[in-house]
Protein backbone atom coordinates (compact mmCIF):
# COMPACT_ATOMS: atom_id res chain seq x y z
CA UNK A 1 0.00 0.00 0.00
CA UNK A 2 2.51 2.41 0.14
CA UNK A 3 2.46 3.07 -3.15
CA UNK A 4 -0.95 3.81 -3.22
CA UNK A 5 0.03 5.89 0.18
CA UNK A 6 2.83 7.85 -1.96
CA UNK A 7 0.16 8.33 -5.10
CA UNK A 8 -2.17 9.96 -2.74
CA UNK A 9 -0.32 11.75 -1.19
CA UNK A 10 1.48 13.41 -3.96
CA UNK A 11 -2.07 14.20 -4.99
CA UNK A 12 -2.86 16.30 -2.36
CA UNK A 13 0.76 17.98 -2.42
CA UNK A 14 -0.40 21.03 -3.92
CA UNK A 15 -2.61 22.30 -1.55
CA UNK A 16 0.66 24.29 0.46
CA UNK A 17 -0.39 23.41 3.69
CA UNK A 18 0.02 20.08 3.89
CA UNK A 19 3.51 19.03 5.50
CA UNK A 20 4.33 15.39 5.20
CA UNK A 21 6.94 14.01 7.83
CA UNK A 22 9.09 11.04 8.22
CA UNK A 23 10.41 8.74 10.60
CA UNK A 24 14.02 8.77 8.39
CA UNK A 25 11.47 5.60 6.80
CA UNK A 26 10.56 5.77 3.04
CA UNK A 27 13.31 4.64 1.38
CA UNK A 28 12.32 3.46 -2.90
CA UNK A 29 8.29 4.80 -1.78
CA UNK A 30 8.25 8.37 -1.13
CA UNK A 31 11.06 10.05 -3.27
CA UNK A 32 8.54 11.53 -5.25
CA UNK A 33 6.51 12.64 -2.31
CA UNK A 34 9.76 14.03 -1.19
CA UNK A 35 10.42 15.53 -4.98
CA UNK A 36 6.47 17.00 -4.95
CA UNK A 37 6.24 18.45 -1.53
CA UNK A 38 10.10 20.38 -1.77
CA UNK A 39 10.35 22.06 1.94
CA UNK A 40 7.01 20.70 3.24
CA UNK A 41 8.79 17.09 3.02
CA UNK A 42 10.48 16.95 6.21
CA UNK A 43 12.54 13.82 7.51
CA UNK A 44 13.01 14.43 11.09
CA UNK A 45 15.47 11.89 11.45
CA UNK A 46 15.08 8.76 14.08
CA UNK A 47 13.25 10.93 16.68
CA UNK A 48 9.83 10.12 16.71
CA UNK A 49 8.87 12.10 19.77
CA UNK A 50 9.84 15.35 18.14
CA UNK A 51 8.26 14.23 15.14
CA UNK A 52 5.00 14.13 16.56
CA UNK A 53 5.43 17.36 18.91
CA UNK A 54 6.18 18.90 15.55
CA UNK A 55 3.65 17.71 14.06
CA UNK A 56 1.09 19.14 16.46
CA UNK A 57 3.10 22.66 16.45
CA UNK A 58 2.34 22.66 12.87
CA UNK A 59 -1.36 21.70 12.97
CA UNK A 60 -1.85 24.19 15.83
CA UNK A 61 -0.61 26.87 12.85
CA UNK A 62 -3.80 25.57 10.75
CA UNK A 63 -1.47 23.05 8.62
CA UNK A 64 -2.25 19.79 7.65
CA UNK A 65 0.18 17.38 9.11
CA UNK A 66 1.13 13.39 7.53
CA UNK A 67 3.32 11.50 9.86
CA UNK A 68 4.91 8.38 8.62
CA UNK A 69 6.89 5.25 10.12
CA UNK A 70 6.64 1.67 10.62
CA UNK A 71 3.35 1.35 12.60
CA UNK A 72 5.27 0.56 16.04
CA UNK A 73 7.53 3.68 16.01
CA UNK A 74 4.49 5.62 14.86
CA UNK A 75 2.00 4.86 17.67
CA UNK A 76 4.12 3.18 20.53
CA UNK A 77 7.23 5.00 21.14
CA UNK A 78 5.90 8.60 20.77
CA UNK A 79 2.45 7.39 22.77
CA UNK A 80 2.70 10.59 25.10
CA UNK A 81 2.71 13.18 22.73
CA UNK A 82 0.00 11.63 20.69
CA UNK A 83 -2.10 11.81 23.61
CA UNK A 84 -1.10 14.88 24.89
CA UNK A 85 0.20 16.64 22.08
CA UNK A 86 -1.98 15.78 19.56
CA UNK A 87 -5.26 14.28 20.71
CA UNK A 88 -5.67 16.91 23.89
CA UNK A 89 -6.01 19.73 21.65
CA UNK A 90 -7.48 17.68 18.84
CA UNK A 91 -4.98 18.38 16.11
CA UNK A 92 -5.35 17.45 12.55
CA UNK A 93 -2.41 14.70 12.51
CA UNK A 94 -2.38 12.05 11.13
CA UNK A 95 0.02 9.19 11.69
CA UNK A 96 0.40 6.87 9.52
CA UNK A 97 2.12 3.39 10.33
CA UNK A 98 3.37 1.36 7.80
CA UNK A 99 3.52 -2.47 7.82
CA UNK A 100 0.29 -3.39 10.78
CA UNK A 101 -0.32 -6.59 12.12
CA UNK A 102 3.07 -8.55 11.17
CA UNK A 103 3.54 -6.94 7.91
CA UNK A 104 7.19 -6.45 8.75
CA UNK A 105 7.47 -10.99 9.08
CA UNK A 106 10.59 -11.72 9.05
CA UNK A 107 11.77 -8.33 10.54
CA UNK A 108 11.06 -10.16 14.18
CA UNK A 109 8.80 -9.36 17.32
CA UNK A 110 9.47 -5.56 17.79
CA UNK A 111 8.67 -4.61 13.84
CA UNK A 112 4.90 -5.78 14.77
CA UNK A 113 1.94 -3.66 15.37
CA UNK A 114 -0.53 -6.12 16.93
CA UNK A 115 -1.90 -3.49 19.82
CA UNK A 116 -2.29 -0.15 17.45
CA UNK A 117 -5.73 -0.47 16.79
CA UNK A 118 -7.00 -0.36 20.20
CA UNK A 119 -4.01 1.83 21.63
CA UNK A 120 -5.18 4.48 19.74
CA UNK A 121 -8.92 4.04 19.43
CA UNK A 122 -8.49 5.00 23.07
CA UNK A 123 -7.00 7.82 22.99
CA UNK A 124 -9.91 8.69 20.48
CA UNK A 125 -8.14 9.12 17.03
CA UNK A 126 -10.03 7.81 14.49
CA UNK A 127 -8.62 4.26 13.33
CA UNK A 128 -8.20 3.45 9.71
CA UNK A 129 -7.58 0.32 7.68
CA UNK A 130 -7.85 0.23 4.73
CA UNK A 131 -8.48 -3.38 2.74
CA UNK A 132 -7.27 -2.37 -0.71
CA UNK A 133 -4.95 0.16 -2.38
CA UNK A 134 -7.72 2.19 -3.94
CA UNK A 135 -9.53 2.95 -0.31
CA UNK A 136 -6.46 5.31 0.52
CA UNK A 137 -7.29 8.61 -1.66
CA UNK A 138 -10.92 8.90 0.24
CA UNK A 139 -9.57 8.70 3.69
CA UNK A 140 -6.64 10.63 3.40
CA UNK A 141 -9.42 13.69 1.60
CA UNK A 142 -11.00 13.11 5.01
CA UNK A 143 -8.07 13.60 7.69
CA UNK A 144 -8.98 16.59 9.75
CA UNK A 145 -8.83 15.04 13.68
CA UNK A 146 -6.30 12.80 15.23
CA UNK A 147 -6.33 10.12 12.71
CA UNK A 148 -4.38 7.02 12.84
CA UNK A 149 -4.07 5.22 9.33
CA UNK A 150 -2.75 1.75 9.76
CA UNK A 151 -1.31 0.42 6.03
CA UNK A 152 -0.79 -3.30 5.72
CA UNK A 153 -0.27 -4.90 2.16
CA UNK A 154 -3.44 -5.70 0.41
CA UNK A 155 -5.15 -8.72 -1.12
CA UNK A 156 -6.57 -7.47 -4.28
CA UNK A 157 -10.00 -10.00 -5.27
CA UNK A 158 -9.04 -11.23 -8.84
CA UNK A 159 -11.42 -10.85 -11.71
CA UNK A 160 -14.07 -8.97 -9.14
CA UNK A 161 -14.53 -5.55 -8.85
CA UNK A 162 -14.66 -4.32 -5.27
CA UNK A 163 -17.36 -1.75 -4.35
CA UNK A 164 -16.68 1.89 -3.81
CA UNK A 165 -15.13 2.64 -0.47
CA UNK A 166 -17.29 2.58 2.36
CA UNK A 167 -16.04 2.48 5.78
CA UNK A 168 -17.95 -0.87 6.53
CA UNK A 169 -19.02 -2.53 2.72
CA UNK A 170 -19.96 -5.79 1.64
CA UNK A 171 -17.72 -7.14 -1.05
CA UNK A 172 -18.75 -10.77 -1.23
CA UNK A 173 -22.66 -12.19 -0.68
CA UNK A 174 -23.40 -15.37 0.71
CA UNK A 175 -26.07 -17.19 2.93
CA UNK A 176 -24.17 -18.63 5.53
CA UNK A 177 -22.96 -16.42 8.27
CA UNK A 178 -20.88 -13.02 7.78
CA UNK A 179 -17.26 -12.84 8.28
CA UNK A 180 -15.88 -9.23 8.99
CA UNK A 181 -12.39 -8.56 8.33
CA UNK A 182 -10.10 -5.88 9.11
CA UNK A 183 -8.42 -4.21 6.74
CA UNK A 184 -6.44 -6.20 4.46
CA UNK A 185 -8.07 -9.46 6.01
CA UNK A 186 -10.90 -8.56 3.69
CA UNK A 187 -8.88 -9.64 0.87
CA UNK A 188 -7.80 -12.87 2.48
CA UNK A 189 -11.38 -14.00 3.36
CA UNK A 190 -12.31 -13.00 -0.16
CA UNK A 191 -9.83 -15.47 -1.58
CA UNK A 192 -11.06 -17.98 0.24
CA UNK A 193 -14.33 -18.12 -0.20
CA UNK A 194 -15.32 -16.10 -3.22
CA UNK A 195 -14.89 -19.98 -5.23
CA UNK A 196 -17.87 -21.50 -2.89
CA UNK A 197 -21.19 -21.32 -4.19
CA UNK A 198 -23.16 -18.25 -2.44
CA UNK A 199 -25.41 -20.76 -0.66
CA UNK A 200 -22.41 -22.45 0.53
CA UNK A 201 -20.32 -19.65 1.79
CA UNK A 202 -20.45 -16.58 3.83
CA UNK A 203 -20.32 -12.82 3.10
CA UNK A 204 -17.73 -11.31 3.55
CA UNK A 205 -17.70 -7.60 4.83
CA UNK A 206 -14.65 -5.08 4.95
CA UNK A 207 -14.21 -3.15 7.73
CA UNK A 208 -11.39 -0.11 6.47
CA UNK A 209 -12.76 1.97 10.00
CA UNK A 210 -12.84 0.67 13.16
CA UNK A 211 -16.05 2.57 14.35
CA UNK A 212 -18.87 0.60 14.47
CA UNK A 213 -21.04 3.58 14.52
CA UNK A 214 -19.90 3.61 10.75
CA UNK A 215 -21.64 0.35 10.16
CA UNK A 216 -24.62 0.87 7.76
CA UNK A 217 -28.33 -0.77 8.55
CA UNK A 218 -27.81 -3.34 6.17
CA UNK A 219 -25.19 -4.66 8.00
CA UNK A 220 -26.86 -4.94 11.47
CA UNK A 221 -29.32 -6.26 9.03
CA UNK A 222 -28.01 -9.13 8.12
CA UNK A 223 -25.75 -9.82 11.26
CA UNK A 224 -28.83 -10.41 13.10
CA UNK A 225 -29.87 -13.92 13.90
CA UNK A 226 -26.85 -15.26 11.95
CA UNK A 227 -23.71 -16.83 12.71
CA UNK A 228 -20.80 -14.30 12.82
CA UNK A 229 -16.91 -14.53 12.12
CA UNK A 230 -14.68 -12.12 13.10
CA UNK A 231 -11.36 -12.04 11.91
CA UNK A 232 -8.40 -9.72 12.70
CA UNK A 233 -4.40 -9.55 12.68
CA UNK A 234 -4.76 -7.42 15.82
CA UNK A 235 -4.77 -8.66 19.84
CA UNK A 236 -8.06 -9.81 21.16
CA UNK A 237 -8.57 -6.87 23.91
CA UNK A 238 -10.18 -3.49 22.42
CA UNK A 239 -10.10 -4.85 18.45
CA UNK A 240 -12.86 -5.33 15.89
CA UNK A 241 -13.83 -7.63 18.06
CA UNK A 242 -14.44 -6.62 21.36
CA UNK A 243 -16.15 -3.20 19.99
CA UNK A 244 -18.08 -5.12 17.64
CA UNK A 245 -19.21 -7.50 20.57
CA UNK A 246 -20.49 -4.00 22.38
CA UNK A 247 -21.55 -2.52 20.11
CA UNK A 248 -24.14 -5.86 19.29
CA UNK A 249 -25.52 -5.95 22.77
CA UNK A 250 -25.85 -2.45 23.03
CA UNK A 251 -28.04 -2.83 20.47
CA UNK A 252 -29.85 -5.89 21.28
CA UNK A 253 -29.26 -7.78 18.45
CA UNK A 254 -28.99 -11.90 19.04
CA UNK A 255 -26.24 -14.05 16.53
CA UNK A 256 -26.61 -17.08 16.71
CA UNK A 257 -22.78 -17.71 16.90
CA UNK A 258 -19.91 -15.34 17.41
CA UNK A 259 -16.64 -17.21 16.74
CA UNK A 260 -13.51 -14.70 16.87
CA UNK A 261 -10.04 -14.80 15.14
CA UNK A 262 -7.39 -12.46 16.16
CA UNK A 263 -3.21 -12.14 15.98
CA UNK A 264 -2.05 -14.63 19.06
CA UNK A 265 1.36 -13.32 19.42
CA UNK A 266 4.19 -15.59 19.24
CA UNK A 267 2.54 -18.58 20.62
CA UNK A 268 5.64 -20.84 20.00
CA UNK A 269 8.35 -18.13 20.28
CA UNK A 270 9.40 -18.87 16.62
CA UNK A 271 9.03 -15.90 14.06
CA UNK A 272 8.76 -15.73 10.28
CA UNK A 273 6.91 -14.22 7.59
CA UNK A 274 3.45 -12.28 8.01
CA UNK A 275 2.15 -15.06 6.22
CA UNK A 276 3.71 -17.93 8.27
CA UNK A 277 1.99 -15.71 11.08
CA UNK A 278 -1.20 -15.82 10.01
CA UNK A 279 -1.54 -19.17 10.01
CA UNK A 280 -0.66 -19.59 13.35
CA UNK A 281 -3.04 -17.71 14.33
CA UNK A 282 -5.84 -19.29 11.63
CA UNK A 283 -6.22 -16.26 9.64
CA UNK A 284 -4.74 -17.40 6.43
CA UNK A 285 -7.47 -18.56 3.99
CA UNK A 286 -7.35 -22.35 5.07
CA UNK A 287 -7.61 -21.01 8.60
CA UNK A 288 -10.51 -19.45 7.27
CA UNK A 289 -12.28 -21.97 5.54
CA UNK A 290 -11.42 -24.60 8.45
CA UNK A 291 -13.33 -21.58 10.77
CA UNK A 292 -16.33 -22.24 8.98
CA UNK A 293 -16.48 -25.78 8.58
CA UNK A 294 -15.96 -26.50 12.30
CA UNK A 295 -18.66 -23.94 12.94
CA UNK A 296 -21.59 -25.20 10.67
CA UNK A 297 -20.63 -28.61 11.96
CA UNK B 1 2.67 56.79 33.93
CA UNK B 2 3.33 53.50 32.99
CA UNK B 3 4.69 50.67 35.71
CA UNK B 4 7.95 50.30 35.84
CA UNK B 5 8.56 46.10 34.89
CA UNK B 6 9.93 46.12 38.23
CA UNK B 7 7.25 47.11 40.05
CA UNK B 8 4.63 45.11 37.84
CA UNK B 9 6.89 41.87 38.87
CA UNK B 10 6.80 42.94 42.46
CA UNK B 11 3.13 43.04 42.17
CA UNK B 12 2.60 39.75 40.07
CA UNK B 13 4.61 37.55 42.98
CA UNK B 14 2.41 38.65 45.67
CA UNK B 15 -0.46 37.90 43.36
CA UNK B 16 1.30 34.53 42.94
CA UNK B 17 2.02 33.99 46.78
CA UNK B 18 -1.99 35.13 47.47
CA UNK B 19 -3.11 32.47 44.54
CA UNK B 20 -0.82 29.81 45.53
CA UNK B 21 -1.40 30.02 49.13
CA UNK B 22 -5.59 30.18 49.01
CA UNK B 23 -5.48 27.26 47.00
CA UNK B 24 -2.80 25.14 49.41
CA UNK B 25 -0.89 24.78 45.83
CA UNK B 26 2.51 23.56 45.68
CA UNK B 27 4.81 24.42 42.77
CA UNK B 28 5.78 27.71 44.39
CA UNK B 29 9.26 27.66 43.69
CA UNK B 30 9.69 26.68 40.03
CA UNK B 31 7.11 29.62 39.75
CA UNK B 32 8.87 32.29 42.06
CA UNK B 33 12.51 31.13 40.02
CA UNK B 34 10.48 31.81 36.63
CA UNK B 35 8.58 34.49 37.01
CA UNK B 36 10.79 37.76 36.39
CA UNK B 37 11.84 36.02 33.24
CA UNK B 38 8.46 35.38 32.10
CA UNK B 39 7.29 38.96 33.00
CA UNK B 40 10.13 39.98 31.28
CA UNK B 41 8.93 38.12 28.11
CA UNK B 42 5.36 38.80 28.24
CA UNK B 43 5.62 42.25 28.95
CA UNK B 44 9.20 43.73 27.23
CA UNK B 45 9.28 41.32 24.32
CA UNK B 46 7.03 39.32 22.84
CA UNK B 47 4.67 40.86 20.41
CA UNK B 48 1.21 40.43 19.81
CA UNK B 49 1.75 37.44 17.27
CA UNK B 50 4.52 35.62 18.83
CA UNK B 51 4.02 32.24 20.27
CA UNK B 52 5.08 31.00 23.73
CA UNK B 53 4.89 27.09 24.80
CA UNK B 54 5.12 26.87 28.95
CA UNK B 55 6.99 23.31 28.73
CA UNK B 56 6.88 23.71 32.45
CA UNK B 57 3.89 22.87 32.70
CA UNK B 58 4.08 22.89 36.76
CA UNK B 59 4.75 26.62 36.64
CA UNK B 60 1.38 27.49 35.32
CA UNK B 61 0.95 29.83 38.19
CA UNK B 62 3.46 31.77 37.42
CA UNK B 63 1.98 31.88 33.71
CA UNK B 64 -1.57 32.78 34.27
CA UNK B 65 -0.53 35.75 37.07
CA UNK B 66 1.72 37.28 34.20
CA UNK B 67 -1.50 36.81 31.91
CA UNK B 68 -3.33 38.20 34.93
CA UNK B 69 -1.02 41.76 34.67
CA UNK B 70 -1.51 41.77 30.97
CA UNK B 71 -5.54 41.90 31.94
CA UNK B 72 -5.75 38.67 30.09
CA UNK B 73 -6.75 36.83 33.08
CA UNK B 74 -9.18 38.34 35.81
CA UNK B 75 -9.06 38.37 39.61
CA UNK B 76 -12.01 36.35 39.78
CA UNK B 77 -10.44 33.97 36.74
CA UNK B 78 -7.15 33.56 39.55
CA UNK B 79 -9.00 32.96 42.44
CA UNK B 80 -10.54 29.98 40.79
CA UNK B 81 -6.91 28.33 40.48
CA UNK B 82 -6.82 24.84 41.27
CA UNK B 83 -10.45 24.60 42.79
CA UNK B 84 -13.37 22.58 40.78
CA UNK B 85 -14.77 24.05 37.68
CA UNK B 86 -11.52 26.04 37.20
CA UNK B 87 -10.23 27.32 33.59
CA UNK B 88 -6.47 27.20 35.55
CA UNK B 89 -5.48 23.94 36.66
CA UNK B 90 -1.99 23.54 38.27
CA UNK B 91 -0.75 22.36 34.77
CA UNK B 92 -1.71 24.31 31.71
CA UNK B 93 -5.07 22.64 29.95
CA UNK B 94 -4.11 24.16 27.00
CA UNK B 95 -8.05 25.35 26.51
CA UNK B 96 -10.18 28.49 27.02
CA UNK B 97 -6.99 30.37 27.96
CA UNK B 98 -6.05 32.65 25.14
CA UNK B 99 -2.10 32.02 23.87
CA UNK B 100 -2.01 29.14 26.20
CA UNK B 101 -1.50 26.31 22.92
CA UNK B 102 -1.06 23.36 24.34
CA UNK B 103 -1.46 21.03 27.70
CA UNK B 104 1.84 20.71 29.13
CA UNK B 105 2.50 19.18 32.46
CA UNK B 106 4.80 15.77 31.43
CA UNK B 107 8.24 17.12 30.56
CA UNK B 108 9.97 17.01 27.46
CA UNK B 109 7.04 18.55 25.07
CA UNK B 110 7.52 21.62 24.93
CA UNK B 111 10.57 22.13 22.56
CA UNK B 112 9.70 19.80 19.96
CA UNK B 113 5.89 21.79 20.09
CA UNK B 114 7.56 24.71 19.74
CA UNK B 115 9.97 23.85 17.20
CA UNK B 116 6.78 22.85 14.93
CA UNK B 117 5.01 26.46 15.45
CA UNK B 118 8.71 27.99 14.12
CA UNK B 119 8.50 25.89 11.40
CA UNK B 120 5.11 27.01 10.58
CA UNK B 121 5.62 30.53 11.04
CA UNK B 122 8.83 30.10 8.55
CA UNK B 123 6.47 28.09 5.86
CA UNK B 124 3.90 31.09 6.23
CA UNK B 125 6.21 33.23 6.16
CA UNK B 126 5.93 35.38 9.49
CA UNK B 127 8.20 37.04 11.33
CA UNK B 128 6.82 35.87 14.74
CA UNK B 129 8.92 34.27 17.56
CA UNK B 130 8.11 31.25 19.10
CA UNK B 131 9.34 30.99 22.83
CA UNK B 132 9.29 27.81 25.21
CA UNK B 133 10.21 27.93 29.24
CA UNK B 134 11.90 24.88 30.10
CA UNK B 135 12.73 23.52 33.32
CA UNK B 136 16.26 22.51 33.89
CA UNK B 137 15.55 18.63 35.25
CA UNK B 138 13.58 18.55 32.02
CA UNK B 139 16.14 17.71 30.23
CA UNK B 140 16.79 14.53 31.61
CA UNK B 141 14.10 13.94 29.18
CA UNK B 142 15.54 12.40 25.90
CA UNK B 143 13.06 14.53 23.96
CA UNK B 144 14.29 17.57 24.88
CA UNK B 145 17.66 16.48 22.88
CA UNK B 146 15.47 15.25 19.83
CA UNK B 147 13.72 18.61 19.33
CA UNK B 148 17.44 20.58 19.85
CA UNK B 149 18.78 18.27 17.18
CA UNK B 150 16.03 19.05 14.90
CA UNK B 151 15.82 22.75 15.82
CA UNK B 152 19.50 23.48 14.91
CA UNK B 153 19.48 21.16 11.98
CA UNK B 154 16.97 22.96 10.80
CA UNK B 155 18.37 26.62 11.69
CA UNK B 156 15.21 27.56 13.49
CA UNK B 157 15.94 31.29 14.10
CA UNK B 158 12.72 32.27 15.57
CA UNK B 159 12.68 29.37 17.97
CA UNK B 160 14.26 30.79 21.82
CA UNK B 161 14.26 28.19 24.36
CA UNK B 162 14.88 29.70 27.80
CA UNK B 163 15.64 27.22 30.28
CA UNK B 164 14.81 27.76 34.25
CA UNK B 165 18.01 26.94 35.89
CA UNK B 166 17.15 26.77 39.49
CA UNK B 167 19.16 23.29 39.89
CA UNK B 168 16.40 21.45 42.15
CA UNK B 169 14.17 18.64 40.39
CA UNK B 170 12.27 16.40 41.87
CA UNK B 171 13.48 14.40 44.56
CA UNK B 172 17.09 15.86 44.74
CA UNK B 173 19.58 18.55 43.27
CA UNK B 174 20.40 18.15 39.48
CA UNK B 175 23.97 18.12 40.73
CA UNK B 176 22.93 15.00 42.93
CA UNK B 177 20.42 12.93 40.25
CA UNK B 178 22.91 13.41 36.80
CA UNK B 179 25.96 15.69 38.03
CA UNK B 180 24.84 18.53 35.94
CA UNK B 181 24.78 21.85 37.42
CA UNK B 182 25.15 23.97 34.26
CA UNK B 183 23.14 22.75 31.54
CA UNK B 184 25.23 25.46 29.41
CA UNK B 185 28.18 23.96 28.22
CA UNK B 186 25.97 20.87 26.82
CA UNK B 187 23.67 22.93 25.11
CA UNK B 188 26.74 24.02 23.33
CA UNK B 189 28.16 20.92 21.56
CA UNK B 190 24.64 21.09 19.43
CA UNK B 191 25.61 24.37 16.72
CA UNK B 192 23.19 26.97 18.58
CA UNK B 193 22.84 30.00 19.85
CA UNK B 194 23.15 29.55 23.87
CA UNK B 195 23.91 32.20 26.61
CA UNK B 196 23.57 32.32 30.54
CA UNK B 197 22.32 35.37 32.39
CA UNK B 198 21.26 36.01 35.92
CA UNK B 199 17.21 34.41 35.24
CA UNK B 200 16.52 37.17 38.52
CA UNK B 201 17.65 40.28 36.63
CA UNK B 202 14.62 41.75 34.41
CA UNK B 203 17.55 44.15 32.45
CA UNK B 204 19.98 41.16 31.93
CA UNK B 205 17.14 38.92 30.38
CA UNK B 206 15.83 41.69 28.31
CA UNK B 207 19.21 42.44 27.17
CA UNK B 208 19.80 38.53 26.19
CA UNK B 209 16.42 38.04 24.63
CA UNK B 210 16.75 41.50 22.25
CA UNK B 211 20.42 40.74 21.14
CA UNK B 212 21.15 39.79 17.63
CA UNK B 213 21.79 36.55 16.65
CA UNK B 214 22.73 34.46 13.81
CA UNK B 215 20.82 32.03 11.71
CA UNK B 216 20.55 29.76 14.54
CA UNK B 217 18.27 28.99 17.87
CA UNK B 218 18.76 30.12 20.63
CA UNK B 219 18.96 28.68 24.37
CA UNK B 220 19.14 31.31 27.20
CA UNK B 221 19.94 29.41 30.34
CA UNK B 222 18.31 31.15 33.16
CA UNK B 223 20.81 31.08 36.40
CA UNK B 224 17.46 31.62 38.88
CA UNK B 225 17.02 29.94 43.01
CA UNK B 226 14.04 27.75 43.17
CA UNK B 227 11.25 29.77 45.60
CA UNK B 228 12.89 32.81 45.10
CA UNK B 229 12.41 35.36 47.78
CA UNK B 230 10.72 32.86 50.13
CA UNK B 231 11.71 31.39 53.24
CA UNK B 232 12.88 28.08 51.91
CA UNK B 233 14.44 29.49 48.90
CA UNK B 234 16.78 27.13 47.10
CA UNK B 235 15.48 24.17 49.32
CA UNK B 236 13.51 21.41 47.54
CA UNK B 237 10.66 22.03 50.03
CA UNK B 238 9.83 25.13 47.76
CA UNK B 239 9.06 22.16 44.73
CA UNK B 240 6.33 20.62 46.01
CA UNK B 241 5.04 21.78 49.32
CA UNK B 242 2.00 24.69 50.06
CA UNK B 243 2.81 27.50 51.71
CA UNK B 244 2.31 27.96 55.90
CA UNK B 245 0.56 30.80 56.84
CA UNK B 246 3.81 32.14 58.57
CA UNK B 247 5.60 31.68 55.88
CA UNK B 248 3.14 33.53 53.50
CA UNK B 249 3.10 36.08 55.58
CA UNK B 250 7.09 36.22 56.02
CA UNK B 251 7.46 36.02 52.03
CA UNK B 252 4.42 38.66 51.44
CA UNK B 253 6.66 40.84 54.02
CA UNK B 254 10.14 40.51 52.50
CA UNK B 255 8.65 40.90 49.14
CA UNK B 256 6.80 44.25 49.99
CA UNK B 257 9.79 45.56 51.80
CA UNK B 258 12.17 44.50 49.06
CA UNK B 259 10.10 46.94 46.81
CA UNK B 260 9.90 49.60 48.82
CA UNK B 261 10.94 53.00 46.98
Amino acid sequence: MRNALSSAIMRLAEDESVFFLTGDLGFMALEGVRERMGSRFINTGVAEQNMIGVAAGLAREGLRVFVYSIAPFCYARPFEQIRNDVCMPELPVCLIGNGGGYGYGYMGPTHHALEDCAAMAALGLRVLVPAFDQDIPAMLAGCNAPTYLRLGYALQPEGATIPDYAPWRKILGGERGVVVALGPLAGVAWRAFAAWPASARPSVWAVAELATALAPAEFWAEIDDSALYVIEEHVETGGLGASLALAIMKRGLIVRRLAHRYALGYPTSRYGSQGFHRAQCGLDENGLREMLGRNHS
Amino acid sequence: MTDSIATRITRAKLRLLDMHHKAHSGHLGGNLSCLDALMVLYHRVMGPEDRFVLSKGHSAGALYVTLWSLDKLSDAQLDTFCRDDTMLPGHPSGRGIPGLLFPTGSLGHGPSLAAGLAMAARHQGSGRQVYCLCSDGEWQEGSCWEALIFASHQRLDNLTILIDQNGLQGFGSTEEVISCRDLAPRLAAFDIDVCSVNGHDPAQVEARLRAPRGDRPRVLVLDTVKGNGLPFAGRLESHYLPLPDADYRAARRALEAASAP
